[in-house]
């Protein structure tokens, strides 16, 4: 049986040149904002074999640093306003930053406003840390999870 | 008589204990250790699938259990009966487990399924005849204590329309409330006549309730107010003409009493409030904060009670505090958890 896909056509942009920058010129536990970025750009789509970059479901504006108080959110943007796949896309982007920042910083993840028709639920599951946890012990969406992580060569 | 609570206090942290691999989620202590002469016992459940007994010793407190079977998946909370001498532990694995407590040791007795998945939580009634668990499947079930370590359910009920996060029995009424992802809280009474369980009431945005989930509540001891805790960044507070209910005089409904906001500015997961009065929470903004009844300025009698920020302490834990709980025996005496990993002592003094 072959699984309709949600998105069949979803349009595909060029990856972005990685800027060089110098390395930490601040002090050692400090975040930027395109740091954070480059370390989530590569994920894969749970649906494409696309970057989450490529099909603009993020973008550099996507993530904000509050420095001061540890703070930082994801913007990201479904390709479509029902995506089912936007809880797996949140949660993939949540474990890339557990494995990568130092574990004090709150995250938050959130779809871009009006970008979801379940916007308010979504946002809900997605900052629950209880659901993503029991989520995360679940063998399927682990595994799917870690494939979407997986592929930094696309 | 407490001495009054007078002058700078500060929550000093006395113990930290390390053990756990992951997260630490939930703290029960054991209701009848800790006085005449029987070291207190903690019991703390964590992601890393296991709960650990810690015992009091001196000025130190050792892990004398590791309970690393028979849940497969996170072990979210724990509950002791009143007598002290088991222990119930639900999982994510969509179980409960009760442990026998004897001689040091900890045997599982019994395992208790039904629930389709997450398990939250466990409370025991006040006599011990009954449990409660609650469970990502919404629904919230009642076991009967029967002699030789079974348990046997006696009702399922529905009624959240979302996981309900915990569930607590009233202080010394057998009188069930649940708090659930769905923004409310419901309270939950046997009917006399039929002996079904259903929903007497629920309290809910519309009745100044909260505005996002419910993860914890916790009973004054006199258990007349009950205090709420949630994602909406709040503290409520809930009273009862409870002493109606005790006579026999039908259902004494909970009315919102006051609202604490502005004090913890990430989800507020855990509250627990003590025998001598002071409501602990614990946040996702790694802080403490104490609150205590105001009694300024009720120059003209009962009106109604208001609450105040006592102490703030924070930076309690490097991470997310997951719970807060006041020892049952040791006055000031609070044990908190956290996703850092590690569970602290702390004990509320006078600034000499």
């Amino acid at each position: 049986m072959t699984l309709g896909l949600i998105n069949a056509n979803p349009i595909v942009h060029a990856k972005k040149e990685r800027i060089a920058r110098t390395e930490d010129l601040h002090c050692e536990d400090a975040v930027d904002p395109l740091d954070i970025y480059d370390s989530v750009r590569d994920i894969r789509d749970p649906e494409h074999p696309y970057s989450l970059e490529q099909l603009s479901v993020l973008s550099e504006e996507s993530v904000t640093v509050d420095e001061k108080r540890g703070r930082i959110l994801i913007t990201f943007t479904p390709t479509i306003q029902h995506c089912s796949m936007a809880t797996v896309i949140g949660l993939c982007l949540r474990v890339k930053l557990m494995n990568s920042f130092p574990p004090h910083f709150k995250v938050d993840i959130k779809v871009s406003p009006g970008s979801h028709a379940n916007e308010e639920s979504v946002n809900k599951q997605l900052n629950d840390k209880e659901r993503v946890a029991a989520a995360l012990e679940n063998p399927n969406l682990r595994q799917l999870v870690d494939e979407c992580l997986q592929s930094n060569d696309l | 008589m407490e001495e009054a609570l007078e002058g700078n206090l500060e929550l000093k942290e006395i113990q930290r204990l390390e053990g756990h691999s992951d997260r630490v989620w939930s703290l029960a202590w054991n209701p009848v250790a800790g006085a005449a002469g029987v070291p207190a016992m903690l019991a703390s459940s964590s992601g890393d699938k296991t709960v650990r007994v810690w015992q009091q010793s001196g000025r130190d407190w050792d892990c004398v259990a590791v309970l690393d079977e028979p849940h497969t998946r996170t072990v979210r909370s724990s509950a002791w009966s009143p007598c002290g001498k088991l222990l119930a532990t639900v999982s994510f694995d969509a179980t409960a487990a009760i442990w026998k407590h004897a001689g040091g040791d900890f045997d599982c007795v019994s395992t208790l399924e039904g629930h389709e998945n997450e398990v939250k939580s466990v409370s025991w009634n006040a006599s011990g005849s009954l449990l409660a668990t609650c469970s990502r499947d919404k629904s919230v079930w009642i076991w009967e204590v029967l002699p030789g370590n079974e348990f046997e359910c006696v009702s399922v009920l529905q009624g959240h329309t979302q996981d309900v996060k915990m569930v607590q029995w009233h202080p010394f009424l057998d009188i069930l409330f649940s708090c659930s992802y769905d923004n409310t809280v419901k309270v939950w009474a046997e009917d006399i006549d039929s002996d079904d369980w259903h929903c007497v009431q629920t309290l809910g945005e519309s009745n100044n309730g909260h505005s996002s989930t419910v993860w914890a509540l916790s009973f004054n001891s006199a258990g007349d107010e009950m205090v709420t805790c949630s994602d909406d960044l709040t503290l409520k507070i809930w009273k009862s003409e409870i002493q109606k209910q005790q006579v026999g005089d039908g259902y004494a409904p909970w009315k919102h009493l006051c609202t604490l906001s502005g004090y913890h500015d990430r989800t507020i997961f855990s509250v627990h409030w003590s025998r001598d009065g002071i409501i602990a929470s614990g946040a996702a903004d790694d802080a403490i904060r104490l609150f205590v009844e105001n009694k300024d300025g009720q120059v003209d009698g009962p009106s109604s009670p208001s609450y105040k920020l006592l102490l703030k302490k924070e930076k309690a834990h490097d991470m997310d505090v997951n719970s807060v709980q006041w020892s049952s025996k040791e006055t000031r005496l609070l044990a908190s958890a956290s996703d850092d990993g590690a569970i602290k002592i702390w004990k509320l003094e006078s600034i000499s």
